[in-house]
Order: C-alpha cells, then sequence, then structure tokens
C-alpha cells in the first residue's frame, strides 16, 4: 500500500499506460479467450475427434468462405457503415461466373457434372465474379455516399435485387455444371498440404489486414467512421472513400463466389440468405464497433471461428446442433453489452 | 508597425434582407493574439467564417501580406497558412493524437511501401511529439484514443493540428467554452505558446475576463459594424460590455 503510494508519483504515467494496455488487450480480447476456452474444452472432452487433423482442416475449409465475406464487412463496419447485401451478391456473382464459363466452354446445355474448362476459363470466371461484386458495391456505395441514403436501406435494398436476379439469371435452378479444374484444384485441393481454400482466405486477410493497419486507404477507414465531419473537413473525400469501401466489400463477395463455386462444385442460391447476419456477428464478436472507428481484420477472424468451433463442438459432443443458434445469439448480445460498456467506460475518464 | 498577416477592408455580407456585416475592416498582426468580440448576431461568427474561407464575402477585399487573395474554400486558407480551430471539435475520436495531427496529410513510407500508400506510424508519432513539446501541451499518453483524453487535452490536440498546418493566423472559436477553470488556464497557456511560436492567433469569446487577460488586441463588432479597438490595458470589463452593448460605429485605439 505504502510502496505503490510511493511509486505513484513518479511512474503515474507508464503504469497507467500499462493498465490501459491490460485493459485493451482484455477488453479487445476476451473474445480470444473465449475461443481458446471452446477449443481447449472441447478437445479435452472428445481429443481424438475434435483434434483431429481432419476435423482442423475442415474447420479451416469451413471458416475460410465466411472469413473472406467477413473481412469485407470489417471494412464497412469501421467506416460506419453496413453491408446487408454480401449474401445476395455471393450468389449472383457465382451465378454470373458459372454461366460465363459454362458459356464460354461450349457447354451450354449441361445442367450438372463438371466442365473441362481450361485456366484461362477459370481465370475469366473469376475475374467476372470479382467485377460484378465490385459493381454492386460500387452501387451501394454511389447511393449511400452520393444519395445519402440510409446503408442499411440500400444494402437490404440491393440484396434484394441481387438475389432477385441471380434467380430471373438461372431461372432458380442452380449452376451445377463447373470446371472440374476449378472444383479439384481450389475446391479440394491442397497447397503443401493447407486446403488452398484455406490458402486464399489467409492471403485475403493478410493482405486486408495490411491495408487497414498500414496504409492511408486503412486510416481513412477509421476517420471515415469515427468522425466523418472532421474526415472531410481534413481534406479527405468522403464519399469516395466510402464507395471504395462498399466496393471492396462487393469484390470480396465476388471472391468469396469463386470459392464457394469451387467447393461445392454448384452454385448455391438459397445457402446464402442469412450470411449478412453471420459476417455482422463474426466482425461485432471481434472487437469491431458497430458505431465506426474500432476495429480489427484479426479480430474478424477470431469472430468467425467462435460459431464454427461452437458447432463442430457440439456435433462432436452430440449436443442437438440447434443449440448453437441459441448459443451464437447470447454471445452475440454479449458482445454488442461489451461493447458499449467499453465505450461508456472510456468516455467517462 | 509592421505589415499586417492578414487584413480586411469594407467586408460586408448580406443574406437576404439580414446585413450580417456592414462594412467591417479587420486586421492580424505579427505575433499577436487578437480577442474578437461582440454580442450574440454581432457577426463574429461570419466575419471567421469568410476570413477562414468558410463564406464568400457580399462586398469587401482580402490581403494576406499585403496581397489582394480570394478565399474559395477552408483548404484555399490553409494554403495560405490560415486555420481554424471548430468549436465543436474536428477530431476523430477513435484515432490517437498523432494520427489527428496528420489526418488528410499523412507521411508515407519512403520508396516503395510510401508509393503503395503505406504511411509512416513511427515518423508522425515522432514529427507529432516534437509539435507538442513545442507547444508545451502535455499529454497523458500519445497512443491512447482522443476521446479518453479530457476536454482540455482534446482542444489543446485540435490547436497543435492546427498550428501544425497554418504558419500565419488560426482562428479559434471559444476555445475553452465547455472547459473547468484549470483546463481553461492550460488552453490559454497554449494559446500564448502558439503566439510565441510566431502564429497569430485571433481568439473570438464571450468570457470578458478572460479576453483581458490573454489578448493583446481586442476588436469590438456590434450589429455587422466596427465599434471599438482597444488596448486590455486601456479598458476594463464594463468599458468592454459597454462597447458590445452600445457602442457606435467609430475607431477607437
Amino acid at each position: 500500500m505504502s510502496a505503490e503510494a510511493a511509486g505513484s508519483g513518479a511512474v503515474a504515467p507508464e503504469a497507467q499506460t500499462l493498465r490501459e494496455r491490460l485493459g485493451a488487450a482484455l477488453g479487445g480480447g476476451w473474445i480470444v479467450i473465449l475461443l481458446i476456452a471452446l477449443v481447449a474444452v472441447f478437445a479435452t472432452l472428445r481429443p481424438a475427434q475434435f483434434g483431429s487433423a481432419y476435423n482442423l482442416s475442415q474447420l479451416a475449409i469451413n471458416a475460410a468462405i465466411l472469413l473472406v465475406l467477413s473481412i469485407g464487412q470489417t471494412f464497412v463496419i469501421i467506416a460506419a457503415g453496413i453491408d446487408l447485401s454480401v449474401g445476395a451478391v455471393l450468389v449472383f456473382c457465382s451465378v454470373a461466373s458459372a454461366q460465363t464459363m459454362l458459356k464460354l466452354t461450349g457447354a451450354a446445355g449441361t445442367t450438372f457434372g463438371t466442365t473441362d474448362a481450361g485456366w484461362g476459363v477459370i481465370a475469366l470466371g473469376t475475374l467476372v465474379a470479382i467485377g460484378c461484386g465490385a459493381a454492386w458495391g460500387a452501387l451501394n456505395g454511389l447511393l449511400i455516399a452520393r444519395a445519402r441514403i440510409p446503408a442499411l436501406i440500400v444494402t437490404l435494398g440491393t440484396f434484394g435485387m441481387a438475389l432477385g436476379f441471380a434467380q430471373i439469371l438461372t431461372g432458380g435452378v442452380d449452376v451445377r455444371a463447373l470446371p472440374e479444374r476449378l472444383v479439384d484444384t481450389i475446391g479440394s485441393g491442397t497447397l503443401f498440404g493447407v486446403p488452398s481454400l484455406v490458402v486464399i482466405a489467409v492471403a485475403a486477410t493478410v493482405v486486408a489486414s495490411l491495408a487497414l493497419h498500414g496504409t492511408r486507404f486503412g486510416l481513412h477507414v477509421f476517420a471515415v467512421g469515427s468522425n466523418a465531419e472532421a474526415a472531410r473537413r481534413s481534406g479527405i473525400d468522403v464519399p469516395r472513400r466510402l464507395t471504395t469501401i462498399y466496393m471492396l466489400s462487393g469484390a470480396l463477395a465476388g471472391l468469396a463466389a469463386v470459392m464457394s463455386n469451387a467447393r461445392f462444385s454448384t452454385t448455391t442460391i438459397g445457402g446464402h440468405a442469412m450470411d449478412n447476419l453471420s459476417t455482422i456477428s463474426a466482425v461485432v464478436l471481434g472487437g469491431t464497433s458497430l458505431f465506426g472507428g474500432l476495429g480489427s481484420v484479426v479480430g474478424t477472424v477470431v469472430g468467425v471461428f467462435i460459431p464454427i468451433v461452437l458447432l463442430n463442438g457440439f456435433v462432436i459432443l452430440g449436443i442437438p446442433p440447434f443449440w448453437q443458434t441459441v448459443a451464437m445469439g447470447a454471445v452475440l448480445i454479449l458482445a454488442v453489452w461489451i461493447d458499449q460498456l467499453k465505450r461508456k467506460a472510456r468516455e467517462q475518464r | 508597425m509592421t505589415a499586417p498577416l492578414l487584413e480586411a477592408r469594407g467586408i460586408t455580407r448580406r443574406f437576404g434582407h439580414v446585413q450580417a456585416l456592414d462594412g467591417v475592416d479587420f486586421a492580424v498582426h505579427p505575433n499577436e493574439i487578437c480577442a474578437l468580440i461582440g454580442d450574440n448576431g454581432a457577426g463574429k461568427s461570419t466575419l471567421v467564417k469568410i476570413l477562414s474561407g468558410a463564406d464568400k464575402p457580399t462586398s469587401g477585399t482580402l490581403r494576406v501580406g499585403g496581397v489582394p487573395i480570394a478565399l474559395g474554400s477552408p483548404a484555399e486558407a490553409q494554403g495560405h497558412g490560415i486555420a481554424t480551430v471548430y468549436q465543436d471539435l474536428a477530431l476523430a475520436p477513435e484515432l490517437p493524437p498523432a494520427e489527428n495531427l496528420f489526418l488528410g496529410r499523412e507521411l508515407m513510407r519512403p520508396g516503395l511501401l510510401g508509393r503503395l500508400g503505406f504511411i509512416d506510424r513511427p515518423a508522425m508519432r515522432r514529427r507529432a511529439a516534437e509539435q507538442f513539446a513545442r507547444l508545451g501541451v502535455r499529454l497523458r499518453s500519445a497512443r491512447v484514443p482522443i476521446s479518453s483524453l479530457s476536454g482540455g487535452q482534446r482542444q489543446s490536440v485540435a490547436i497543435a493540428r492546427a498550428a501544425l498546418w497554418a504558419d500565419k493566423v488560426i482562428f479559434m472559436d471559444e476555445p475553452t467554452a465547455a472547459l473547468g477553470v484549470v483546463q481553461t488556464a492550460r488552453v490559454l497557456e497554449l494559446v500564448r505558446q502558439v503566439r510565441d511560436a510566431g502564429i497569430s492567433v485571433v481568439l473570438i469569446s464571450h468570457n470578458i475576463p478572460q479576453v483581458l487577460e490573454v489578448a493583446d488586441r481586442i476588436v469590438v463588432l456590434r450589429l455587422g459594424r466596427n465599434v471599438a479597438e482597444l488596448r486590455p490595458a486601456d479598458t476594463s470589463v464594463d468599458g468592454l460590455v459597454a462597447a458590445m452593448t452600445s457602442g457606435t460605429r467609430k475607431e477607437a485605439a
């Protein structure tokens, strides 16, 4: 007690910094601890099944596509926006990409099986997917930043439009004929023993993390989300930045579309209605604030794994998997509550 | 006396039928704190907006260092070495002080990384620390977000930011309006430091004792006109209040 009092005069600033660091680490890091705890519990209860190399690589593959989508959502939410259209844009891109590759292969009548399209066609299909995603993102961005319509409404609208167009393009029937090379190499292939899908997701994560935390663009994402007016007065072209951010989210949905096509060897028109909520909850779980200005890509990685590990663990333990949805809902509410408490604590000082 | 850094002559501004400014003359001299006071509706804010490029006069001329100019935007004013510290702080609360100081003018990494858009955070932190040291601003920590700093420290960061990008004149609109006694004293000390660093300050304030304490020269506006220009030593709270509330157009010096 007395030593503390004696030391506080001279070392006060440093001690406070240390406490701040601890606070920041625990404040932003409790979700990491939750993930480690979940893994530890499941690995202890069922080491053979949960800890097997096969199960772990399945976990990573399950996370890969959602992670790529969630990275885009991270940028959008840090900029104080929201993108509800990601899942529908993914579906539209996967359909556009699959149909393009099918046409180019000249096997227009095929409705199932695989095609023998070469890498050139696959590359073109990938470009189509990413391009379509970026275009939907540009539409989102322009309506939000220039027409000043709330992001919630714009992306809810484009969610419906992208899904609708995908159904119009296909008549509601999934495109099942995809290039065999794409499915074999990307969908179920490995690179140095690591599943290709995971390699792509890791690469996207690294690039996005460097861009968000190291570049001027990334700093402006934070600034726009933190105080758009201050950003504007500092000479930042806020509408342009916002449009780029939504385009990035769309383009990543396009990349995720290619990954989804490769993995399932079919488009999945009915399978992405909940992606927007999954990505938002992953981003928020990862410590990114729904109010903007705060967040990280690494946090989102953790946030993506929580529901996937929960589901996997419940299945292995024989708990009805429906409990995962219940647990996730509770964890999400808890995460936002903690975010609010953190904010209040900071602003009261 | 040396030539004014910034000089406005015969500034008029009309909003429809409202005559906000009616032939106001105003000058900022080197190395001074010039207080601009007046009752609500006297035209202080309008004048400052015009002088900082946020608004255009209906008529009148602006000169910087004796050269006639037109200010189209705050960015143009900044190009002439004139910046404004806004009353509602124009800082990003989630970003640390260094990032806020350089927001919009980030220091880039040298070479290829810089061309790829990578910012030089260590250099920004270093330059920010130098700037804070130069102005005698002491922050609890240079790495925490602005929102965790006290109101006075936030205001200090905002002023340090303006002083980093303006080398002639900084306008401050009620910089101590929301602050307590101790923090107000610190911010006023910073205002003096800015002047001593060679940047003139135009202080807009309602707080007359404070103006008398810190200003080198006091300009009083009333109903869009100059009614008095005084030295603090030559006047008092009562004298200034009288000028603000019932002064007529004149040049008292």
